[in-house]
């Protein structure tokens, strides 16, 4: 009995170590292989989605044309997704795994600046080049030159929300909520702290409070900021932590406006939260209601498929990854050995000066980080995305 | 007015730990057994409320009876909390009886409940998914204001429902015969069956008592905190847990004052420094209880402990 059990056991570990060996193993020459570092579970699963959703519809679009085609070439091009459970660390797990086991030739991902900034410095060092779509701290890419990104950065969105707050709602005051677990709304809560209280007076930020990722009550938080009685309250959260904010305050007798930022723009947002979001406004990437040429095209094309508006991942995305296919295009050849051909790949990324994206015109400037505009929009009864105003670095 | 809010705000997340809190003291008390799968069974308990009320009331896809949201309310609790102790029944008929019938230290049972509320967890993730469920609205939402303070129906409901689950249980504990047999069952586990108790049912009962109300908190908190998602349990369970080691594990008493201790500490930080202390200060305070006290507020000294 006991030597069967320990004869099934080395059976089985031999076989687990036969199928780590057969990993990495059957690379095609004709394929290019590209990586996705993505959100699919954890506490943002509808970013990952809508990352994946927009990264298939691309990859149809081009394998039904016979592929993409490099120097004369056609290449049939493939998309290996890993999941990074919205981890820091599964982030850096996972893009080491596409680089090591995959041999991808560049990685789209991770989304959120939590993820991205940890998992860019494994591609940096890696010497694999990395492009978020959706991270906006500047810490992504900050001395990495093999990281790039198809977002604006947060020391630009931070003065865009401050700015059109102040004149929308007339404020001179504001407090704001954030999630100190997570650099991204950290970043921004602080950048935006500065920019305010540089515009309104030292102390115009009458309360600046912050939760953890995993919490559900905000009730003591909200009522310190509803008692320090701000114009309006910021609030750089993701959107499922939005939902549970925006309704507590109103529990708590809140009757002022929110002014939100990028993450907020998922298209699960008004599901989670409801009718209490109705007319509040965050600064994001690109408005869907009302977008016209390609963006449309590519918003009409996504929404038959998935039935779902497609929300600022799922566009921004879109652009990394055609951000990555144009670059492997404009080296002009295809190495075989994948260091050479990441290398080629890089530089071309680097060459890119304009870059025209459904989410706009990105201008780089020999950095990894775009110049390009945002949008600051209004959620409508219909719980759509209303475009109020564009703001475009000077 | 700014402190009497804190109080309210406390009181209502305080009632969630209580509750939560009081299952694990139950199935300790009488088995000693330290059931760590209990905050899943309230993740559970929350997901059955909200297909129960999907069900019923329609909406999310799905057709439903098209009942009216006070109605599914009313059928919503019951048949959350029967569900949920099948779910509790179901872990221990599965997982804690065949080890117990063999003998098993507790420490393997122990490990077993961690395992079981892992599996819980990510068999949820695998069943439904990773994307949240919005809970529906069940209860008309109305913000009483006083002065400053606003209160909603819903905040007192869940003070309430606290307070009358603590005197019910209570109530069975200390009074009934049932009751007795559990008290028994905790003092000699191998005396009282020769006593003619039957053991097993006392257990599945006990199981049932805690999971009904890991069910309960489920739908309490589900209606105040509409956002469900396969990992809201283990935080929350965790920290109950620890409420319940607060106030002195195998006691009910010290189960509501530890989750009333538990919620008071973690908004009073708040209230009064920087949110981001929050879990360190609120945790160095029960470590400090701890010290002083390290059977809890209601607790005995027993010589053996896991």
């Amino acid at each position: 009995m006991k030597k069967t059990t320990m004869k099934l056991l080395v059976a089985f570990l031999a076989l687990a170590l036969g199928a780590f060996a057969l990993m990495g193993c059957g690379k095609d020459s004709d394929t290019i292989k590209i990586g996705f570092n993505l959100e699919l579970t954890g506490d943002i699963p509808k970013v990952g989605e809508a990352s994946k959703f927009a990264a298939e519809m691309l990859k149809e679009d081009i394998n039904s044309k016979g592929g993409l085609e490099v120097g004369g070439k056609k290449y049939k091009v493939e998309f290996v997704y890993q999941d990074n459970e919205a981890k820091a660390e599964s982030a850096v797990n996972a893009a080491l795994k596409l680089i090591t086991q995959d041999n991808v030739v560049a990685i789209i991902g991770p989304n959120s600046s939590k993820q991205a900034i940890p998992a860019g410095g494994a591609c940096n060092d890696n010497q694999t080049p990395m492009v978020s779509p959706w991270s906006t701290n500047p810490d992504t890419t900050k001395d990495r030159p093999w990281v790039f990104r198809a977002a604006f950065l947060d020391p630009f969105q931070g003065p865009v929300a401050a700015n059109f707050a102040a004149k929308q709602f007339g404020a001179k005051t504001s407090a704001v909520l954030f999630d100190i677990a997570n650099d991204y709304s950290k970043g921004l809560a602080e950048i935006f702290k500065a920019e305010w209280e540089k515009k309104s007076g030292a102390g115009t930020v009458v309360a600046f409070e912050s939760h953890g990722t995993k919490d559900q009550d905000f009730s003591a938080q909200l009522t310190k900021i509803v008692a320090a009685n701000p114009d309006f309250i910021f609030v750089p959260d993701n959107y499922n932590q939005v939902a549970l904010i925006v309704k507590q305050a109103r529990d708590l007798g809140y009757k002022g406006p929110f002014m939100g930022s990028d993450a907020w723009g998922s298209a699960e947002l008004m599901t989670l939260c409801g009718k209490e979001c109705i007319g509040q406004f965050f600064s994001t990437h690109y408005a869907a209601a009302g977008a016209q040429g390609a963006t449309k095209e590519f918003i009409d094309r996504y929404n038959a498929k998935y039935k779902y508006v497609p929300d600022d991942v799922a566009a921004l995305t879109w652009d990394a990854t055609r951000l990555v296919l144009q670059a492997i295009q404009e080296a002009g050849k295809v190495e075989k050995d994948i260091k050479a051909e990441r290398k080629l790949v890089r530089d071309a990324l680097a060459n890119i000066k304009e870059f025209a994206g459904i989410t706009g015109t990105m201008k780089f400037a020999g950095t990894g980080d775009p110049n390009k505009c945002a949008v600051v929009v209004q959620i409508s009864p219909e719980g759509k995305f209303e475009f109020k105003e564009s703001v475009c670095p000077q | 007015m700014e402190f009497f809010q804190h109080l309210l705000n406390a009181l209502q997340f305080g009632s969630f730990y209580a509750l939560i809190a009081l299952g694990y003291t139950l199935v300790y008390g009488v088995l000693r057994l330290i059931n760590f799968a209990h905050g899943d069974i309230f993740m559970v308990g929350a997901y059955i409320a909200y297909f129960v009320a999907v069900l019923l009331l329609g909406g999310e896809g799905m057709n439903g009876l098209g009942l009216s949201p006070g109605l599914t309310l009313a059928i919503t609790v019951p048949a959350t909390m029967i569900l949920t102790s099948l779910v509790g029944v179901t872990l221990e008929r599965t997982m804690y009886r065949p080890l117990r019938r063999k003998g098993a230290d507790r420490l393997y049972v122990v490990i077993t409940a961690l395992m079981a509320g892992l599996i819980l967890e990510n068999g949820n993730l695998a069943l439904l998914g990773a994307s949240r469920k919005s809970f529906p609205e069940l209860m008309e939402k109305v913000v009483w204001t006083f002065g400053g303070i606003s209160v909603t129906n819903l905040k007192l409901v869940v003070v309430v429902a606290a307070i009358a689950v603590f005197v019910l249980l209570e109530f069975i504990v200390s009074k009934t015969k049932i009751g007795m047999a559990m008290r028994g069952i905790s003092y000699d586990k191998f005396a009282i069956p020769l006593m003619g108790i039957p053991l097993d049912t006392i257990i599945v009962f006990t199981f049932i008592l805690g999971s009904s109300m890991a069910g309960l908190a489920g739908i309490l908190f589900a209606m105040s905190y509409p956002i469900l998602e396969p990992y809201m349990g283990a935080l929350i369970g965790w920290k109950a847990f620890i409420a319940a080691v607060v106030g002195g594990i195998g006691d009910i008493r010290g189960a509501i004052v530890g989750g009333f201790l538990l919620g008071f500490i973690e908004i009073g930080v708040v209230a009064v420094f920087p949110s981001t202390l929050r879990d360190l200060f609120a945790f160095s305070v029960l470590l400090g209880i701890l010290w002083l006290k390290p059977t809890g507020l209601f607790g005995v000294a027993k010589t053996t402990k896991i």
